[in-house]
């Protein structure tokens, strides 16, 4: 189908104030009056605040307050307090203080004395199941806001003893499901391969530290906050407070950085509210440092695991046994270990499989999303073992991946535990196309070789994230200057979905883009009710609602058209901004459109609204009442079944064997995303995934101190991102042509998330590649590992060690 | 109007992800505020709601009178929190345009860029000369200015990213930046612009390896990279 504005490359109306220093981020508002509130944070990774003097803290000049963890609800078993007096984490925050100058307030917290009572923590899961281990919280080690509930599980010494020191002991867990008969499957595999494997954790580090600000003005709560998504952090960040959603006012206008640890609301996002409600409304302002970044900012949940994996003598996977004990943080954290079994489901599609999951509670920060939670480790764990499959049955690791993947359009394919239906998927068409564009059948022929001191290779990496809901609502306006607004929610993460998913309804009326208005930014953008800006989700949700809407806005106005011209409305069409008669002659613009609705008032000018709009939205609709044509619509289009974002990638490196330095050579990353929105925007998220896939599987460092429990890798020289040095200066990105998602209307599917999966674990396959086909089972892979690999010598770690690299 | 309850959206089909909100943790139910307020006795909605502060310092400098003392600390180092520093009168030049500023004399560039003369372009994402976010160009150099104390930069020309723009024109790299679609989330875009800028002065005809090597000190957790080396590849092209 041919489009008037999608799959164009717009201009996203926000980037000239980004190339300008013009957008106002959080921290960049200012306001008269404002104080500054600093935080003290927890020096010991579990302790029992039982004494806090302020006395002295209190005489210095500017001084103004104090809020601690008494003055605020505190969360039950494994919540995320606020601010807590039983810390659980290094540089949890206990309290904070406020003062006229920000310089004060740091005197001040200089001066105030906590006393601590250390209590026993754990940095290893492995640690707290051993019988008599310590728990990270009182009362319990078990805890995962997706389906577990706080519990304490011990395994017994029997199953440790039985592992011994190299392999995961395995008891009991809450998730343990599976389909199809795996024994009879393994018994009818030609090649098993069983490996214990470790992923680490990695922190977010978003470039933008979570800085906000607060004031109270009118009964309202006013934050400035940084924030992924506009309309979800609204009720999120009510709760927080306490206070209805209705009275959150919200500027979420930039966010420079989330990759899911910006989601919704957080915590600390709070602090500047409650504060400012101490202090009877005056605005306050916290600025987060990069430490403190760390500590609150979230981390990707590290796991340590056991797989194992039965192919046919076609490479077909027959059987999957996985197993997975996820570092959960101290709180209800992220469900990643979950999505081991859902990821690895869809992307082999096994004729039978067991999983097992246990999420194990720490004293780290706090785990959440990350870009491709579970998925994209998922991916890093089971791709390089694909290339140690393919050699032990005399395949070309790409042919054993296109025996396995999900393709042609998916009809066939199934997801998870229920084995139910998805979607769309073109996995194997993204492998096919891929492999064409890269030329991996001739690359394959030296792939391995060694050359000098360095050895060329190739990697071929897939993932999966589910990609897609239903249920939300679309607003758009058209005021009586003829321009379109279209309301969104969805956040300004810097994918510039925003843009993407509203330009669907400009097509749907076909408007001119430069007649289109993009309202967004906060609260007072009056948003509808939109799903956040994560999981890959915004561009298969988001086009649904902005169709619903647009839709919707179309049918109103070919109303209208009746009223004025005559008729009925079956008789006007849409065209050029204008309701035409069929017939020909007759038209009105839309303009004119929009004064008629105002003056027809009712459900035309946004006065009565569907009964089965979210709240949100229908108060968004009421509040632009008048003011033009008001289309609110909910989404209540059809879906059936999984989304499935689904990448492929392929990579080539150089890998030096004296120094175990790698050199990404040449990269490609291809995406089932079905319809192209924005071709520009696509690539920058392909090109963007793998700058942060490489990151993953190489770089990315978490180390914990296990004698005090305190974390090294608090800096970004220290976690180290990669920096433009440390990736090629070009790589290819392309789509899989071909595909499209017959659940949403314009055949759109995201993929931000798998398409760093894709490329991480491709990177990790060519390093199993370049080495012959031994798998390090374990994420990041760093030069020292490939150096002790080629030199015959034990890795400096044990297999299953924990936040050592 | 208002909307107590913001229900989640149905749940079609299967395993659709619709993500328990960790605010859940509180059970708060809506419209129960827990804080103690008004600690103060200060009544609510005393804030002029109209005046921004960086109106209020654009208002300031315009006039030309010396500008007082920020609230904000400029180093996140607890060391030097204590440290009372002295503020001194001095010049300095920002963008071609000459400021009288009362300065500490452990105040950083950043600091003084952001929080005395309202240039919130200059970003700071590490404070410790690790991102590159707060890059601005002294004199010919690129300098992160987080880790450049304000007060060796007078009788020196500090450019930031307000600054690059001339007469309403876009710079080169800014439109390029634009053209590639270089920003993602927009944090590390004004250190990029920077050091892109200053590289294209010294050397307009730069290699694409000569433009990683200078722009190597910017970290951009999107991972633009690419784009943000075609755009400079393509602003030296127009120039």
């Amino acid at each position: 189908m041919a489009y008037k504005i999608i799959g164009k490359d717009l201009t996203p109306p926000d980037i000239e104030a980004k190339v300008t220093g013009k957008a106002r981020y959080a921290e960049d508002f200012r306001a008269d009056g404002m104080v500054f509130v600093k935080l003290l944070a927890s020096p010991m990774p579990h302790a029992n605040v039982t004494n806090i003097d302020l006395s002295k803290a209190k005489k210095v000049p500017g001084y103004i307050g104090v809020l601690t963890a008494d003055d605020l609800k505190q969360p039950k078993d494994a919540g995320h307090a606020i601010l807590t007096n039983k810390p659980a984490f290094v540089g949890q925050p206990i309290l904070a203080i406020a003062a006229e100058t920000e310089q004060a307030a740091a005197e001040a917290l200089d001066l105030v004395e906590v006393s601590l009572d250390p209590l026993p923590f754990v940095i290893d899961p492995l640690e707290s199941l051993k019988p008599g281990g310590p728990n990270a919280i009182e009362g319990g080690n078990v805890a995962n806001r997706k389906g577990v509930k706080f519990q304490e599980i011990k395994w017994s010494g029997k199953e440790f003893a039985i592992a011994g020191d190299e392999t995961l002991p395995k008891g009991t867990t809450p998730i343990d499901w599976s389909f199809g008969d795996l024994e009879a499957k393994f018994k009818e595999s030609a090649v098993v391969i069983e490996e214990t494997f470790v992923s680490s954790a990695n922190a977010h580090h978003a470039l933008e530290p979570r800085s906000a600000a607060a004031y109270w003005e009118n009964g309202k709560v006013h934050v400035w906050g940084s924030t992924q998504s506009s309309s979800f952090a609204v009720p999120s960040l009510a709760k927080y407070i306490g206070v209805k959603p209705s009275e959150v006012v919200m500027v979420s206008e930039f966010c420079g950085g989330g990759f899911g640890g910006k989601g919704y609301a957080y915590p600390v996002m709070a602090i500047p509210a409650f504060m400012s409600k101490k202090l009877g409304g005056r605005p306050v302002m916290m600025r987060i440092s990069r430490a403190e970044e760390f500590y609150n900012g979230s981390a990707r949940a590290g796991f340590q695991g056991w797989v194992k994996i039965g192919f046919g003598a076609n490479g077909r996977v027959k059987a999957i046994d996985a197993f997975v004990v996820q570092d959960n943080g101290p709180t209800g954290g992220f469900w990643d270990f979950r999505n081991f079994g859902d990821a690895s489901s869809m992307v082999f599609q096994p004729e039978s499989m067991r999983y097992r999951g246990i999420p194990v509670l720490t004293n780290t920060p706090p785990k959440g999303p990350q870009r491709g939670p579970g998925e994209n480790q998922t991916a890093n764990v089971m791709e390089p073992m694909m290339n140690k499959a393919a050699r032990k049955l005399g395949l070309d690791p790409l042919d054993l991946r296109l025996v396995n993947a999900p393709g042609g359009g998916g009809k066939n394919s199934k997801f998870g535990e229920k084995q139910g239906p998805v979607t769309s998927a073109y996995l194997k068409e993204a492998l096919e196309q891929g492999a064409a564009a890269f030329n991996y059948r001739e690359k394959k022929k030296t792939s391995g070789q060694r050359i000098g001191n360095k050895i060329r290779a190739l990697g071929i990496g897939q993932a999966y994230h589910s990609a897609g809901g239903a249920g939300f609502d679309g607003l758009v306006r058209i005021t009586p200057d003829g321009i379109l607004h279209i309301h969104t929610g969805v956040g300004n993460l810097g994918t510039y979905s925003y843009m993407d998913t509203s330009r669907v309804a400009a097509e749907v009326l076909g408007y001119n883009w430069d007649r289109c208005v993009i309202e967004r930014g906060g609260t007072k953008a009056n948003m509808p009710w939109n799903l956040g800006q994560f999981g890959s989700n915004t561009s298969f949700t988001m086009t649904r609602t902005n169709y619903a809407a647009g839709t919707a806005c179309k049918e109103l106005l070919l109303e209208i058209g009746s009223k004025v011209m005559g008729g009925t409305p079956d008789d006007y069409t849409l065209s050029d901004e204008k309701v035409v008669a069929k017939s020909g002659g007759k038209s009105i613009t839309f303009a004119d459109a929009a004064k008629k609705a105002i003056e027809l008032g009712g459900k035309f000018s946004g006065a009565e609204v569907d009964d089965a709009l979210n709240p949100m939205t229908k108060a968004s609709a009421k509040a632009l009442g008048g003011t033009g044509l008001v289309a609110a619509a909910k989404d209540k289009l059809p879906k059936k079944g999984v989304v499935p974002g689904l990448a492929a990638a392929f990579v080539e490196i150089e890998l030096d064997v004296e120094t175990g330095r790698v050199e990404i050579l040449d990269y490609l990353g291809i995406p089932d995303v079905g319809t192209v929105l924005h071709p520009k925007g696509l690539a920058a998220q392909v090109r963007g995934a793998a700058v942060m896939g490489f990151g993953l599987a190489a770089l990315e460092r978490y180390v914990y101190d296990p004698e005090y429990g305190r974390p090294s890798i608090r800096g970004l020289y220290q976690a180290k991102p990669p920096s433009y040095l440390d990736v090629p200066a070009a790589m290819q990105s392309l789509y899989v042509k071909g595909a499209t998602d017959p659940q949403n209307p314009v055949g759109a599917k995201g993929v931000g998330e798998p398409i760093m999966g894709a490329a991480s674990s491709a990177y990790l396959s060519a390093i199993s590649e370049a080495l012959g086909g031994h798998t390090f089972n374990r994420v990041p892979v760093v030069a020292d590992m490939i150096i002790n690999h080629l030199n015959g010598l034990a890795p400096s770690h044990k297999p299953l060690q924990v936040n050592c690299q | 109007m208002s909307w107590e309850v913001v229900k989640n959206a149905e749940i079609n089909g299967v395993g659709m992800m619709m993500p328990p909100d960790p605010a859940d943790d509180f059970g708060h139910e809506p419209g129960t505020l827990e804080v103690a307020g008004n600690i103060l006795g200060i009544p609510e909605s005393w804030r002029p709601p109209t005046m921004s502060r960086r109106s209020f310092l654009r208002g300031v400098i315009c006039s030309g009178v010396v500008i007082a003392s920020s609230g904000y600390l400029f180093s996140s180092s607890p060391a030097n929190a204590g440290a009372k520093q002295a503020e001194r009168l001095i010049s300095l030049s920002v963008n071609g345009r000459k400021h009288r500023l009362d300065v500490a004399a452990n105040e950083t560039l950043a600091h003084t860029l952001r929080y005395r003369l309202g240039l919130t372009g200059t970003k700071l994402g590490c404070n410790r000369a690790e991102c590159g976010a707060c890059t601005v160009i002294i004199g010919e150099q690129t300098e992160y200015s987080c880790s450049t104390l304000t007060m060796r930069c007078q009788g020196k020309n500090i450019r930031t990213v307000e600054g690059v723009a001339q007469n309403g024109r876009l710079h080169p790299v800014q439109q390029a930046f634009i053209d590639e679609l270089g920003p993602q989330c927009g944090f590390c875009t004004p250190g990029q612009v920077m050091s892109a800028v200053n590289l294209l002065e010294k050397n307009p005809k730069p290699t694409v390896d000569e433009v990683r090597q200078a722009l190597s000190g910017n970290l951009c957790r999107c991972g633009a990279y690419e784009h943000y080396l075609n755009g400079v590849m393509n602003a030296s092209r127009r120039a």
